[in-house]
């Protein structure tokens, strides 16, 4: 009997909990569990996955995927742990020789991960010209001098967002030169124009190679534990998902997938295509926008570990307030502190002696079922009702800044604290709480679909040619990334126009996604 | 005329700009560029190794200039959306002063920024750290303004005898041309021919020359006014006493339009008042700057003043492609250099030069409300 394989189960690893789902191909959530995570990550999965199929029973044989969203490489970049070696051959001298690589990286991190860096010829402007002749002989003499005293390395030419050519040759170059597994990272791969950004990212993203290489490994481990026969993807900042192999070759672009998850998993269990997201925990309440079924992407450079960066992130607004977030009952004073997961010892509504926002909405009238806050005086009840006072205005202000200025836009209130978010807030539509919400990260890696992006510049004449370059360009990435060939599509064209150039010209940026291939089996990453 | 000196006061006199005083000099730079300029933390970054690389920069004043003294005002020119990626050479600015003391035929011994607002406010100090030239405590606009005619030079009627651009590759142009018009087309044809990006330096001044022709003590100023807003409890209010501005309006930006017309963004923002300000409704105009404040038909400031928008917490400057609804702003003003506020100053820069069909009304400083 062949059952039918219809189940996805989603994992999302967040700094205090690892939430599980299993979704149905009718969207329907089968099972859920928060477990704690753990310090070494593989633990928490191994507790969410199992008790999910524990739930399904012998539903277990209809799992055919598994979809991970991890915030294991910030952690890494955070705490300069397993970082990598990186070789460094930035392409364009003369061009920006006055910032040399890492430039306002703090310095251990730059010593951590730095392994040497050299500035060679080669590299275009902006209509495709080359600044100068590429320096093969330099590039052997660099990777030579190192002496092999490094564990990958990564490629940044300028402008090569829209001149991609130059870039691959040094691939190629590198691999003949040293053998086919050493791993190359290109920049055209992880970020638009912006040199210094994109070269940040690019080199960060060669440091997490060991890292993301362990929780694939981890995942892999987990699913072979179960005897689970299933392809495996992580979640990526855009709110699609990629395969392992490629998440192996581009773990920076996991950084921003736990909002992205969020808001993916907000939209699909509240119906919405459009709307704001505010996903409230026990510390932070991480705000986004939905745009088309997609996360709205950041168009400012972000900081990772103290590196400025310009990958692809969702636009997120944190504030200071969740659950946990401790009030002083003298004054109503709001934060900056939380007692984060131990609300269930500490909080007054579970009998401890510390006052969250959490007790603070049950003195509004807006608590948790069953519980009771303990007899207080007065004065008490007011510092509550002041504090949360201020949490609804200080939502209030983060929502009219990211719907800017659409009052029609209905919000969506998921994750562990949505009581602190009233139902009456001005300068939004109406106030959604889907079933569920509680683990809606988890179901937006379960849903995602895959995708990949690609960027050209061309002459304004010949737009509709750049269009589709581009487009045939992120539909491959996308392909590559796991989407089905038969369903993958175009989602968003963005279009700038560009001054200073001899002609007019644009720039056009492409994002395409489609549901996942049926087949377990992808292609390999880029390269 | 009750007018503010830009110049420091006496027991703040700044000698030197050392490494330590770049995030300072940002943030000032920033707040003058009046909302364009470009952005500053690039420049930051190179500004402050050059600083910690070469030494300290020695900022002199108009009035110490010597007889032998020859001082050059520099910029960087393009396109921001170049200028992200296609960064210039370590040589290049190098290259860019040899040949300008070429042309010149005597060696130059400061250089001073072509405008104090935004990146170009913020370069010239590593610049001067890697040339060993002095740093000119003054700049040729007193903020950031977007055409070459509108320089203090040009309003002063001081010759432009040459301009040099050098670019990332390593070629240079000498410009001779019969006046700025002509320049700003050339420079921008080579420009483009550059790749889009060029550094520049022209009006080769003296002490006799650069007297009454540039804005003096601007260097210092935006340190000054940098370090106000990076230290104080409560930045807004301290920014507007070291630049003797007025706080316009503190508010909520409840509309913005804005549209990209022939290489400029122009529009309008609204901000709704907030706390003591609180019914106050108040309009900025902007094209790439802000230009003019209005309140109920009325024109509260309008340029040559300056008017900056900042971060209603931070005191951070916005520039204007950054104006987004629902920011909590306050709209700072002060004014301008006497020099701008002349006939042939108004002429270049005032509202009229910016196509706004209003008489130039001076801001003066009517003290915190």
């Amino acid at each position: 009997m062949t059952a039918e394989r219809d189940l996805s189960i989603g994992v999302d690893v967040g700094g205090t909990n690892t939430d599980t789902v299993v979704v149905d191909s009718d969207g329907a959530v089968r099972a859920w569990t928060k477990q704690a995570t753990t310090e070494d990550v593989v633990g928490g999965i191994r507790a969410g996955i199992s008790a999910v199929l524990a739930q399904l029973g012998d539903g277990r044989s209809r799992v055919s995927r598994v979809m991970l969203g991890t915030t294991h490489a910030t952690n890494a970049i955070v705490a300069r742990r397993n970082l990598d070696r990186v070789a460094l051959v930035r392409l364009g001298a003369p061009a920006a020789t006055e910032w040399p690589p890492l430039t306002g990286w703090p310095a251990d991190l730059s010593d951590r991960v730095l392994a040497g860096s050299a500035m060679l010829g080669g590299g275009h402007m902006v209509d495709g010209t080359p600044i100068t002749p590429l320096d093969r002989d330099g590039i052997r003499r660099f990777i030579d001098s190192l002496d092999g005293a490094f564990d990958s390395v990564a490629v940044c030419g300028i402008f090569s967002p829209s001149s991609p050519d130059q870039e691959r040759e040094v691939e190629a170059l590198i691999h003949a030169h040293l053998g086919p597994t050493v791993p190359v990272f290109l920049s055209q791969d992880i970020g638009p124009d912006g040199l210094l950004e994109r070269e940040n990212a690019t080199v960060l993203n060669a440091a997490l190679r060991g890292v993301a290489s362990d929780v694939t490994r981890a995942l892999v481990a987990v699913v072979a534990e179960e005897g689970l026969d299933v392809a495996t993807f992580f979640a990526q900042n855009d709110g699609t998902l990629m395969s392992l192999d490629y998440a192996v070759r581009y773990p920076v672009l996991t950084i921003g997938s736990g909002p992205a998850n969020s808001i993916r998993g907000a939209a699909f269990l509240s119906g919405a295509s459009h709307a704001i997201v505010v996903d409230v925990g026990g510390t932070t309440s991480d705000l986004g926008v939905l745009v088309d079924g997609f996360p709205r992407e950041s168009t400012l450079p972000r900081e990772i570990g103290g590196v400025r960066t310009n990958f692809r992130m969702p636009d997120i607004l944190s504030l200071g307030i969740g659950g946990g977030t401790i009030i002083d009952t003298a004054t109503g004073a709001v934060g900056p502190g939380s007692v984060g997961y131990r609300i269930a010892q500490e909080g007054l509504l579970f009998g401890g002696s510390t006052a969250t926002l959490t007790d603070a909405a049950a003195a509004a009238g807006h608590g948790i079922g069953g519980r009771a806050l303990p007899a207080m005086p007065a004065a008490r009840r007011e510092a509550l009702l002041r504090a949360i006072a201020v949490a609804h205005e200080r939502i209030e202000e983060a929502v009219e800044r990211l719907s800017l200025g659409r009052v029609d836009l209905p919000l969506i209130v998921v994750g562990g604290g949505a009581m602190l978010v009233p139902d009456g807030l001005s300068g939004v539509g109406p106030v959604i709480r889907p079933e569920r919400g509680e683990v809606a990260n988890a179901v937006g890696a379960a849903i995602s679909l895959a995708g990949g992006r690609a960027d050209q510049i061309s002459d304004l004449e010949d737009r509709d040619a750049a269009i589709a370059a581009a487009s045939q360009a992120a539909i491959a990435k996308a392909i590559q990334a796991g989407a089905d060939p038969l369903t993958v599509e175009v989602v968003e064209v963005l279009e700038t126009s560009l001054s200073y150039t001899t002609r007019p010209t644009i720039k056009v940026s492409v994002k395409a996604a489609g549901p996942l291939s049926q087949l377990a089996a992808v292609a390999p990453a880029v390269g | 005329m009750a007018y503010p000196s830009l110049a420091p006061s006496s027991g703040e006199r700044t000698a030197q700009v050392t490494a330590d005083d770049i995030d300072a000099l940002a943030a000032g730079a920033a707040i003058f560029g009046t909302g364009g300029g470009g952005a500053v933390y690039t420049a930051q970054l190179t500004t402050e190794r050059a600083i910690r690389e070469n030494g300290p920069v020695s900022l002199v004043t108009v009035d110490e200039l010597g007889p032998d003294d020859a001082v050059i005002m520099m910029s960087g020119i393009g396109a921001p959306t170049v200028g992200i990626e296609m960064l210039s050479s370590v040589e290049q600015v190098r290259t860019l002063l040899r040949e300008a003391e070429r042309v010149a035929g005597r060696p130059i011994t400061a250089i001073m920024p072509a405008e104090i607002g935004g990146s170009n406010g913020v370069s010239p100090a590593g610049w001067a750290a890697r040339l060993g030239v002095k740093l000119l405590d003054a700049d040729g606009m007193g903020r950031a303004f977007p055409e070459a005619t509108m320089i203090s030079t040009n309003v002063a009627g001081v010759p432009c005898d040459f301009a040099v651009l050098s670019d990332v590759v390593g070629n240079v142009v000498v410009l001779h041309t019969v006046d700025l018009a002509w320049l700003e087309r050339h420079a921008r044809a080579v420009t483009v021919a550059a790749g889009g990006i060029c550094l520049g330096a022209h009006y080769l001044l003296t002490a006799e020359s650069a007297a009454g022709a540039v804005i003096p003590g601007t260097v210092s100023t935006a340190i000054r006014v940098g370090r106000a807003l990076l230290t104080a409890a409560d930045p807004v209010p301290a920014i507007a006493d070291a630049l003797d501005a007025d706080v316009l309006i503190s508010g909520k930006i409840t509309d913005v339009s804005r549209r990209t017309e022939g290489g400029f963004v122009r529009g309008s923002i609204t901000i709704s008042g907030i706390g003591a300000d609180r019914g106050r409704l108040q309009r900025v105009e902007l094209r790439n700057e802000n230009l003019v404040v209005l309140e109920d038909g009325e024109v509260l400031a309008t340029v040559p003043d300056l008017i900056t928008v900042v971060d209603f917490e931070t005191g951070h400057a916005i520039s204007t492609e950054m104006l987004r609804y629902g920011q909590r702003v306050a709209v700072l003003a002060w004014a301008c250099d006497p020099l701008w506020r002349t006939d042939r100053g108004l002429e270049l820069a005032g509202p009229r030069a910016f196509g706004y069909d209003l008489p130039y009304v001076p801001f003066e400083r009517k003290g915190s409300r």
